[in-house]
């Protein structure tokens, strides 16, 4: 018993010692912003700390395929300041931002779901910063306060994807509305993406809530749900299962399944006549001890007319005039396909929303012995 | 044998009062037992007695939990492992599989601060030793079990070792490799004169090699002593029994006179009886082959006539599976058996199924007193 | 006859005071060196699971906004039957995984160590291959393959209809429990078979030699030498196996369908929600199989012997027609669905548009229209990788040999032993999260204390990638190195302390070299798993740190598929490059330092 204690109280020490040592080669390293510790031993220092004025980081959810296009721009503007993209979903930036909002790596956030970054203000972690040139967005599709949150760049909306051989071969009409789904002849062959896992997924749950009442969205939904093959965890999987035919309809965003058809695939897109749910992709300043002047520098350059008019050859709708065409595919009137979307409305039922869907729907995975 | 003095200047090793226990199994209780210089000595019991782990203790690989172990003088009780002055074979040989065999000799030399050169002597000179000069370049597994224990001889007694520890080490090997090895470690033994204890299960083994033998049980000493003492004198009916082979008789003290009998056969005993009451059960005992057959003189103690009821042939001798059959009185037929020399039972024609008369002289019966 | 007086008296007792006396030893600079050591393995291990692992369990308990709520998370996870179907559907997978998994790789293993079987050496290539694919390759593969527009469902399209006049098409219904399983069981098996070839090939010849003498069947010596002799190994197999398929994600998110699992339900919870409580709530849910299975593990373990002595003797093993032909059978089945795997993975990568236009193409090569990073992305991995692999292995041997061979500290090693055995049931995205939880948070608030945490300044680098690989990985080839340490004679150390030889001496001299074939597979392990591995790094990778697997999912996010396939094929080929190398190199080494082995 004894030994045992000697034991213990041996490994707190060395504990002990060993933390004080690192303490103290670690302590400035924690101090301050400029830190430039050579026993990182790394190539990469850590970002957040990173003694470099002009050096930002900056999360994005942008498709990754457009990033570089927006970026030799950005570099040619300002060619002094170093941007260090972190790209991923949608879910996992969301996720990253919010695990690390007691030491925040990201200066910037460029690109992300509106929707996310009302969470992320939920947490504080976002600084109003209002960027040059603000007064040329749309007021519809930035955070109304003064100074804003966050401003929108683009907005996406869902719409289907259709693989028009696999409607062929089953002898099926092209679906025009969401009315059209809850046809019993789709029954087994849509895809949906799992609001749960999803924020495509529940941009259409909400949407449909938004569009038709609660009582109706849900009627709807119970019947959508009598054909809905299955939901996937990403929200542009359902488009890409279409476009390989696993499954004829999935319900997506518009811009996936456009962009699957410039590469070949028998894709089409269907913008339902009832309208689209939509959100917004919009940049914010995040909340640290130093804010980085060249942070707000790319803020003001991602809203303005040379950004604008390279996200508008993706996007057919962005925040700011361009005298760019609408990209093909798209609707002619693309603001008019978009239905009322109240994000607040959706951010603040969000919980109870998803709980109902689960309720509803997630026991269909239940075990079927 | 080789003749280490018995003196108690001339002690070696002590083992002082060792009690050691895993959990609440007590595997050594209170042994001591002192070991002279020179001298072979064979742990020898069942398989639990705690002869291993006696030499484990004395080798440091277990910590006793009470007791003190006294090398050449000094106690090593609290020296680990490294600190002492012994050398090792276990019954696994625990040859290091990836170096040759003069590689595994040299493990221990490398340490010491002797030259490539002196070191290579050394070895050579040790694989001579053991009679596997040309060895040295084999791995373990290239050589067969009797070499293998040969080699972990060798690499024991490197470097010079004061004790050398031997566990079972040839329990592993087959019968006619067994013999032979057993030959040419007494004789390496006499020609080192290092002070030596082995661990072993097997009688013979212990018999034919030790100066003296330590027999265990359930964690004691039972006895000590030379083989013959040992053989001849075994202390108590455990030892008897492990020993050889040997006949037990249960018989019982009759009258004030001392007459004791066995079933219906009265026994002449060299013993002293009368201190025991008349009616107490004795535990005697008789080694097969001193139970006289065929040859007892008619009208001597101790004689009946005894039906053969199987033979049995061992090569120099024949074992007789004997059957004394009571002669009523509530008497029980005994058994026992006999050993004969292989001439006398042609020369007798002496069968199953015949009748035949022995004798059990009575210096060559033993008495164990009954148990309190 | 004799009577039967032959044992003296009844055991021995001694007074109770007695059994808690030592005469302890005194503790030599070696003494110390070791348990500076031990304590040194513990406090790595400390720093990088455990204390990570509390700041997890932490948040499982709390709400939100971070006030202490206890078990209310949990209570609000079983009250919702939907959520806790997904611990029944995981239990589920998981045995059916295992059992097949094991048996597979059980067979596997057995064909090509204990028969002479044709073309083993190649066998034992093949079968590893599933490790070096990302599995996200794997349920590309699969999909290929099984789903609805898959070669086998859609009978080649036509192929065999056309040519042959019959229809092979066969739909298995992919999406769902089935899927799981067969993707599970092509990520298990592989690993069971790491674990279990070891085990296998360090046995004693003689054992066989033995039984037959005694006439035992083939059979009565498989049940009564060959399965005894592996049961520690067989029970690692299954428990990796059981932990690795419960708590995987990657394959239920993409051909699970509906079917809900623990996994997936984290992925909903964090990545759907940012319900970090939750998560960690589901995560710790993940832990309780490891936890009982640590219980067996020990229980098991006790009983184990070295079979491995100096005397040992390799087996070889002798023809038996029938068992070769059988076995023969069975490797080329399970090699041909691997190779089938990879094949579709690297057709993927050539077609134009699947399945609409199978032109093949070498586009999807140029990484330079797509996103992702590229090569640039790929020499990360692969230095990530080689450092993984180095110090992973040195560290892990290293530390094992302390837990298996060290005398000291007991109690110690009994903890460093669960801790190690832990990571295997942390999905990689629960390891990824405690990681920024942990090494992000730059000071702790103790009593109204500000301590600064000394490991702030990993977050972001190449080291902590490095450091969550090596966590992330870290038990099968604990398991193996623990198994092969396992199988050696114990007596080596006593031997070596009887001539005064130091431990490490030892351990350098012998131990390494005789371990030294599940070293190198140590290292080949952590190589190929850090370059295919996804969960883990998506959350910790820094902006200058792209990572080749990471570029998988994100091309195929992009919708880039192909690319994806052809970047996989990128990693695969690397790993199977280093393998090839790693063979070469260590052929001369091996030859030489093994030569014991041949009789």
């Amino acid at each position: 018993m004894k030994t045992r204690l000697l034991h213990l109280l041996l490994v707190l020490v060395s504990l002990l010692l060993v933390a004080c040592g690192q303490q103290q080669t670690a302590a400035p390293a924690a101090n301050g912003p400029a830190n430039s510790t050579p026993d990182t031993g790394n190539a990469a220092a850590p970002a957040s700390t990173s003694g470099d004025d002009q050096s930002i980081v900056v999360y994005t959810a942008l498709e990754d395929d457009q990033l570089e296009r927006y970026l030799d721009v950005f570099k040619a503007d300002h060619p002094e300041i170093n941007v260090e993209l972190v790209r991923d979903s949608t879910g996992i930036i969301t996720a990253k931002l919010l695990a690390e909002k007691d030491n925040p790596q990201a200066d910037v956030i460029w690109g992300l779901a509106a929707t996310s970054l009302l969470v992320a203000d939920g947490e504080g972690l976002l600084e109003p910063y209002a960027p040059e040139g603000l007064d040329r967005i749309n007021p519809k599709f930035r955070d109304p306060n003064d100074p804003p949150t966050w401003v929108g760049i683009d907005a996406w909306m869902s719409a289907f994807c259709v693989n028009t051989i696999e409607l062929n071969n089953n002898n099926l009409p092209m679906p025009e509305s969401w009315a059209d789904l809850v046809k019993p002849e789709y029954k087994g062959f849509i895809v949906m993406p799992n609001p749960n896992s999803s924020g495509t997924g529940f941009l259409s749950v909400s949407s449909f809530l938004q569009l038709m009442g609660e009582e109706k969205g849900w009627e709807y939904m119970d019947a959508l749900h009598e054909n809905i093959a299955q939901y996937t965890h990403s929200g542009s999987k359902p488009c890409k299962m279409a476009g390989a035919g696993e499954f004829p309809i999935g319900i997506s965003f518009g811009y996936r399944g456009i962009i699957q058809k410039e590469d070949g695939e028998p894709i089409e897109t269907v913008f339902p006549s009832e309208g689209s749910g939509w959100d917004l992709e919009a940049n914010a300043l995040v909340k640290k001890d130093t804010i980085k002047p060249s942070a707000k520098t790319f803020l003001d350059w991602a809203i303005g007319d040379d950004s604008m008019a390279q996200y508008a050859q993706s996007f057919a709708i962005v925040t700011a005039e361009t005298d760019q065409p609408v990209p093909e595919g798209f609707p002619k009137d693309p603001l008019a396909q978009l239905i009322d979307n109240d994000f607040q409305w959706a951010a603040e039922n969000r919980e109870a929303i998803l709980a109902e869907w689960l309720e509803r729907y997630d026991s269909k995975s239940e075990p079927e012995e | 044998m080789s003749a280490s003095q018995q003196t108690p200047d001339n002690v070696y090793l002590q083992v002082r009062n060792v009690t050691k226990t895993f959990g609440h199994f007590v595997a050594l209780a209170d042994i001591s037992l002192d070991m002279y210089r020179g001298e072979f000595i064979c742990f020898l019991g069942p398989s639990g007695c705690g002869k291993t782990t006696l030499l484990r203790i004395i080798a440091g690989l277990e910590e006793q939990n009470t007791g003190q172990i006294i090398q050449n003088g000094v106690d090593i009780s609290r020296f680990p492992p490294a600190r002492r002055d012994f050398g090792i074979v276990f019954q696994s040989y625990a040859l290091f599989p990836n170096l040759t065999a003069a590689k595994n000799i040299a493990y221990g030399l490398e340490q010491s601060k002797l030259s490539r050169q002196d070191i290579q002597e050394r070895v050579q000179q040790l694989l001579n030793l053991v009679g596997l000069p040309d060895s040295g370049h084999k791995y373990p597994a290239q050589l067969s079990g009797g070499q293998q224990q040969r080699i972990a001889l060798a690499r024991a007694l490197a470097l010079s070792p004061g004790l050398l520890l031997l566990d079972e080490p040839l329990s592993a090997l087959d019968a006619k490799v067994r013999a032979s090895l057993r030959t040419e470690m007494t004789s390496l033994h006499q020609r080192l004169g290092i002070t030596s204890i082995m661990v072993t299960h097997d009688q013979a083994e212990a018999l034919t090699m030790a100066d003296r033998v330590v027999v265990m049980d359930h964690g004691r000493i039972v006895q000590v002593g030379t083989s013959q003492e040992i053989y001849h004198h075994p202390a108590t009916p455990f030892v008897a029994n492990f020993v050889g082979v040997m006949n037990f008789m249960q018989a019982t003290v009759t009258d004030q006179a001392g007459t004791v009998y066995w079933g219906s056969l009265p026994l002449a005993l060299n013993h002293h009886v009368a201190q025991w009451p008349a009616g107490s059960s004795l535990t005697l005992a008789i080694r097969p082959e001193d139970v006289r057959v065929a040859d007892a003189a008619a009208g001597a103690p101790s004689v009946a006539l005894a039906h053969i009821e199987q033979t049995e042939f061992l090569g120099p001798t024949y074992r007789l599976h004997l059957r004394i059959p009571a002669n009523g009185n509530g008497h029980h037929d005994v058994s026992l058996l006999a050993d004969i020399p292989a001439q006398q039972a042609h020369h007798a024609a002496l069968q199953a199924a015949r009748m035949v008369p022995i004798q059990l002289p009575s210096e060559a019966i033993r008495v164990f007193a009954p148990e309190a | 006859m004799a009577s039967t007086t032959t044992s003296s008296s009844a055991a021995p007792t001694v007074p109770d005071a007695v059994i808690k006396q030592r005469v302890r030893q005194s503790v030599t600079t070696e003494d110390w060196l070791i348990r500076g050591l031990i304590v040194l393995a513990g406090l790595w291990l400390l720093v990088i699971i455990f204390l990570p692992l509390y700041s997890i369990i932490y948040r499982s308990l709390t709400d939100k906004a971070g006030n202490l709520i206890w078990f209310a998370n949990y209570a609000t996870y079983f009250q919702n039957p939907a959520l806790y179907g997904s611990l029944y559907n995981s239990i589920f997978i998981a045995t059916v995984s295992t059992i097949i998994s094991v048996l597979i790789g059980f067979l596997f293993s057995y064909a090509v160590t204990r028969t002479a079987m044709v073309g083993k050496p190649i066998f034992r290539r093949i079968v590893m291959l599933p490790l070096y694919m990302p599995s996200l390759i794997h349920a590309i593969a699969l999909i290929y393959l099984f789903g609805n527009q898959g070669f086998v469902t859609k009978g080649f399209f036509g192929y065999f209809r056309e040519n042959w006049g019959f229809d092979p098409s066969f739909d298995i219904g992919l999406y769902g429990p089935i899927g799981i399983i067969i993707g599970e069981v092509l990520f298990c098996f592989p690993q069971a078979i790491i674990i279990l070839i070891v085990a296998l090939s360090l046995t004693d010849a003689r054992l066989y030699e033995a039984s037959t003498a005694l006439r035992a069947s083939r059979i009565r010596t498989f049940f009564t030498v060959t399965v005894p002799s592996i049961k520690y190994g067989l029970i690692s197999a299954a428990f990796v196996c059981f932990t690795l398929a419960f708590t995987d994600f990657g394959i239920p998110k993409v051909v699970g369908g509906d079917f809900n699992v623990l996994a997936t339900d984290i992925y909903k919870q964090v990545i759907g929600q940012q319900n970090f409580q939750m998560g960690a709530t589901v995560s710790i849910l993940l832990l309780v199989p490891t936890v009982i299975a640590f219980a067996v593990d020990r229980i098991v373990q006790r009983r184990q012997m070295s079979l491995v002595n100096a005397r040992a003797v390799p087996l070889h093993p002798q023809p038996n027609p029938l068992l070769d032909g059988v076995m023969l059978l069975f490797c080329m089945i399970i090699t041909l669905i691997v190779l089938a795997m990879l094949g579709t993975a690297i057709f993927a990568s050539l077609v134009n548009v699947w399945p609409y236009d199978f032109t093949l193409t070498l586009k999807h090569y140029d990484f330079g229209r797509v996103g992702g990073g590229g090569f640039n992305a790929y020499w990360n991995s692969v230095r990530m990788s080689a450092y993984t692999a180095v110090f992973g292995t040195v560290i892990l041997f290293f530390s094992a040999y302390l837990i298996e061979k060290g005398k000291q500290l007991q109690w110690t090693r009994s903890i460093i032993y669960f801790i190690s055995i832990l990571p295997v049931a942390l999905p990689g995205m629960v390891i990824g999260l405690a990681y920024i939880f942990f090494f992000n948070q730059p000071s702790w608030d103790m009593a109204g204390l500000t301590i600064p945490n000394p490991f702030n300044v990993l977050y972001g680098t190449m080291t902590i990638l490095v450091i969550a690989n090596i966590v992330h990985y870290y038990t099968v080839p604990f398991l193996t190195a623990t198994t092969a340490l396992k199988q050696m004679d114990p007596e080596f150390e006593s031997v070596s302390a009887s001539m005064s030889v130091p431990f490490y001496k030892t351990f350098w001299r012998v131990t390494l070299p005789v371990c030294l074939p599940a070293v190198l597979e140590i290292a080949m392990y952590y190589f190929v798993s850090a370059m295919v591995t996804v969960s883990a790094v998506i959350f910790l990778y820094a902006p200058s740190l792209k990572l080749a697997s990471v570029a998988v999912v994100n091309m195929d996010d992009a919708g880039d598929t192909a690319a994806a396939a052809a970047m996989s094929v990128f990693i695969i080929v690397t790993s199977i490059g280093v393998r090839v190398l790693y063979e070469l190199v260590t052929w001369g080494i091996t030859r030489q330092t093994q030569a014991w082995k041949k009789r």
